[in-house]
């Protein structure tokens, strides 16, 4: 008998993540992953393709708020074309049109994530939502034909980035309305997850929940995943941690310029001890926690 | 510190469990401030709400993050945590302690490879610390410290501690488990946590820090029989290859080796390993991995068949099997209810056929007559599957030993099963197993068949009571579907009882009368053509030895007339008059995509 070769921690987090996407494949005829363009969901993204050897056999949402930083959407164009993704983008063109969000000054933080996100997010899911397509021969978006509600949504949030994310299944369903009806979450017997829903549910799949975020910057740099420069610093000692919409998102002092120097930074440089969404905002209004709005149905 | 040396560092699931407010958050809340493992500014913070809402400061409240955890004072839901020691990673599960939240509680036990489990020096032993205790060492969370909390309310006094340590180690010890260490620790004061305590000078034995170091990391199951319960049959447009995919639970495969597929028997040489971007180094995979592999020859397995290699231990093959199993479903677990189990990959309906015993996990108070299980009862028992399944003995092999039960749509129960029973469909099966291992696959695939014939093999079982018109609607379907341009083929039952099993006549033995017919039916269906068979009274138990014969997925059962009771959802019933017997069968076939 051959030796076994000593397993990386790394190896094991990624063994469970592919073993998730395939379970979800197996499970969820209408299933779709969510990919903001920042670092989790794009290591997600890279596991998906392991997992199917090389294919992702599900389509990808985006959600667009309209202030995400541009160059996320030019790479996000960039890497659905070399990859040949299903892409499918959502927006709350209501809320942008009547300029119900908190750049125009209109409503809180909260209520702004609640619009352009969550609910962005759940007419996306549910099929009442417009979604557009990449026609990846022209590269543009086009308006598209299917309604259908998607049954199982694949996110990649991680238990280390907030409270009522330390407490997430890996397979956990929401309810009708899409809520997340804490109380009620289903046991989770070893890796024999949940996957049987009633009609008008759907199920979230976590395959990241177990990773840190120090774990995703060293499988980023072990896989050479590409990600947006954003998380470098170029020149001005400054560098976003965690990305999202520029209004609301704030870059850390930092001259990390590729992911090894971002690996020995959370390891036991100055980013050592301080959380990674402290450079989120809608956090902090919401008493800390993202419960409110993760209850809403926010990823 | 070099990345790469610290990523080598091994990581450590650990449960945190015990009654409700013997202080397993404060005690986690603790450990975290103690080594450094919060944020910065975490600790204010907390403390500055608890000021601002007029609450004492509780380490707890650093993870009890839902807002009715905060207001009741009470931890709900699990949390995972992680923190580092100066030996290894730790992902902390923080369990809750309310006989509410049990499920919540063995949703973190069952991932977890160790527990921390917390005594209230004052309290003493509860209703949950048993429970807890029993279902730790069921479900898996073999190594166990048991940490005697709030020594603080005792006076740090040594015969307080030996007396619960005592106490709670003789139920341990009549449960058959173990507790590696006992430790006197005070949550609030931080003592014997991360740091030796000072107020307790007569206890010599290490902290809960260094009872966590000292846990065993998880042997490798790499030098057992290979295993890898198959996730799906993968193949791609514009890729030739069909990757059989799954993660490898235990052993190793090569290209060379021969794999052997449960509980179909089917068997074919790997021709290489298959993961992208490129295959692993030395082209050999291991337990732990998540991986895929194609094969030199075609071979047609399915999701939820279990991947073994030649030469090593099979699995077991079975449609009965003793388990022992806890229970979370609001309504009891009834004999006279359907349910699906879960294991592995595969997925079959399930039935309760015998209860040993059902036992109260914290008082062990055991009834022997129970005919049911009751809520957060566990319970030894026989269990029947609609058709057979593969899987080990729990003692064998844990991951494919393992099941859970789902009622509708929830999951409601979780066991391991002990063994194997015997039964009529799996000594059965023990021949298709030999059939399938000697199996010669054709050069022509069974999808070229599909292509070619515009449909997919199907065995359409036409069953009803005696006198039912069902042999007519057998023949009018079949000159339907003929009609229509299918390859059908009616296989009256009496053509096969007076020919194929002529040697049966005397002997009457019903069981190997189906199966044989069920053998027939493999062959023609093997050549592509839709079978239409027409029998009385099919018994459950006649349906179960058809499934293991053939595909589940290929098979159709139409019932004539009204079912009886028991097979309700079981088969398809059709009107008594042949024309709309037929005109529903056809619509279902249809349906069902047999073809377009």
């Amino acid at each position: 008998m051959r030796r076994a070769p000593a397993r990386d921690p790394l190896d094991a987090l990624e063994s469970r993540a592919i073993f998730i996407l395939r379970e979800a494949y197996a499970a969820f005829p209408r299933l779709a992953m969510l990919w903001s363009i920042g670092k989790d969901s794009t290591v997600m993204l890279h596991l998906a393709r392991k997992a199917f050897l090389g294919r992702v056999p599900f389509p990808l949402i985006h959600i667009d708020t309209s202030f995400k930083i541009p160059e996320m959407i030019a790479y996000r164009d960039k890497l659905a074309r070399e990859w040949k993704l299903r892409m499918i983008v959502g927006r709350n063109d209501a809320a942008l049109k009547a300029r119900k969000t908190f750049p125009d000054g209109a409503v809180d933080r909260l209520a702004c994530c609640g619009l352009l996100k969550t609910q962005a997010l759940k007419d996306v899911v549910s099929g009442e939502g417009a979604r557009r397509v990449l026609n990846l021969r022209t590269g543009r978006y086009e308006p598209s034909r299917d309604k259908e509600p998607f049954t199982g949504i694949i996110a990649g949030i991680r238990a280390d980035e907030e409270g009522t994310r330390s407490k997430e299944r890996y397979f956990s369903p929401r309810g009708v309305a899409q809520r997340w009806e804490l109380g009620e979450q289903p046991p989770e017997f070893w890796s024999l997850y949940k996957t049987d829903f009633a009609p008008g549910t759907h199920v979230r799949i976590h395959p990241l929940l177990d990773w840190r975020e120090v774990d995703v910057w060293d499988y980023i740099r072990r896989e050479k995943i590409p990600t947006v420069s954003l998380y470098y610093d170029q020149g001005t000692g400054k560098r976003y941690r965690s990305l999202g919409c520029y209004p609301c998102t704030f870059p850390v002092e930092s001259t990390a310029r590729n992911p090894a120097e971002i690996v020995a930074e959370l390891r036991t440089g100055k980013l050592k001890d301080v959380a990674e969404r402290s450079g989120r905002a809608q956090d902090a209004d919401d008493g800390g926690t993202l419960e409110s709005l993760r209850r809403e149905g926010y990823m | 510190m070099d990345a790469k040396t610290a990523a080598a560092r091994e990581s450590l699931r650990v449960v945190v469990t015990g009654h409700v407010d013997h202080g397993k958050s404060t005690v986690v809340g603790r450990l975290l401030a103690d080594t450094g493992a919060l944020p910065k500014g975490k600790l204010e913070r907390v403390r500055a709400y608890c000021e601002r809402h007029g609450k004492p400061f509780e380490y707890a409240f650093l993870l009890d993050a839902l807002k009715d955890e905060q207001a009741q004072g009470i931890t709900i839901e699990s949390s995972r945590i992680f923190f580092k020691s100066a030996r290894r990673d730790y992902v902390l599960v923080d369990a809750p302690g309310h006989v509410e939240f049990i499920k919540n509680m063995i949703s973190g036990a069952t991932q977890a490879s160790a527990a921390l489990l917390v005594l209230d020096a004052k309290e003493g032993v509860q209703e949950n610390s048993r429970r807890h205790g029993y279902l730790l060492s069921m479900l898996g969370a073999r190594r166990i410290a048991v940490l005697v909390n709030k020594m603080d309310l005792v006076d740090w006094r040594e015969d307080a501690f030996k007396r619960l340590a005592a106490e709670y180690g003789a139920f341990l010890e009549r449960i058959g488990a173990r507790a590696e260490r006992f430790i006197p620790v005070s949550g609030l004061h931080g003592d014997n946590l991360a740091a030796p305590s000072a107020r307790m000078p007569w206890y010599r034995g290490p902290t809960a820090l260094a009872a966590l170091d000292a846990f065993a990391p998880e042997p490798s199951l790499a030098a057992r029989p290979f295993r890898m319960p198959v996730q799906g049959v993968y193949q791609f447009d514009g890729d030739a290859r069909r990757v059989v995919a799954g993660t490898v639970e235990s052993g190793t495969l090569a290209a060379g080796d021969e794999a052997v597929f449960y509980p179909s028997g089917k068997t074919g040489v790997v021709r290489s390993i298959e993961e992208f971007p490129r295959p692993p180094k030395g082209g050999r995979v291991f337990a732990g991995s998540a991986t895929g592999f194609s094969l030199v020859q075609p071979v047609y397995v399915r999701r939820g068949e279990i991947a073994a290699r030649r030469g090593e231990k099979p699995p077991a093959v079975a449609a009965r099997f003793r388990a022992r199993l806890v229970w979370l479903g609001r309504a009891p677990l009834s004999p006279r209810k359907d349910y699906v189990l879960k294991l592995g990959t595969a997925r079959v309906g399930v039935r309760l056929e015998s209860v040993a015993r059902a036992l109260d996990a914290s008082s062990l108070k055991a009834d022997r007559r129970a005919t049911s299980v009751a809520r957060h009862e566990v319970a030894d028992c026989v269990l029947r599957t609609a058709g057979v399944i593969a899987f080990d003995p729990v003692e064998e092999n844990a991951a494919c030993g393992r099941f859970v039960i789902v009622d509708g749509f929830d999951v409601c129960g979780g066991g391991l099963i002990q063994e194997a029973l015997p039964d009529a469909s799996s000594l059965r099966h023990e021949k298709v197993l030999a059939r399938n291992l000697k199996w010669q696959e054709s050069a022509i695939s069974p999808e070229k068949r599909e292509a070619r014939y515009g449909q997919k093999a199907a065995l359409v079982l036409i069953t009803g009571a005696r006198g039912s018109r069902r042999k007519e609607a057998a023949k009018e379907l079949e000159a339907r579907l003929f009609a229509a341009g299918r390859h059908v083929y009616f296989l009256g039952i009496g053509s096969a009882l007076y020919g194929v099993n002529a040697d049966l006549r005397a002997a009457g033995d019903h069981v190997e009368d189906i199966r044989r017919v069920a053998e027939v039916a493999h062959i023609l269906m093997d050549s592509g053509l839709v079978l239409i068979v027409s029998a009385s009274e099919l018994t459950e138990e006649d349906l179960v030895l058809f499934r293991s014969a053939i595909d589940p997925d290929r098979i159709e059962t139409f019932w004539v007339g009204s079912p009886p009771a028991g097979l309700k959802g079981k088969v398809v019933a059709v009107p008594g008059k042949t024309g709309p017997a037929v005109a529903a069968m056809r619509k279902r076939l249809a349906d069902r995509g047999f073809y377009p």
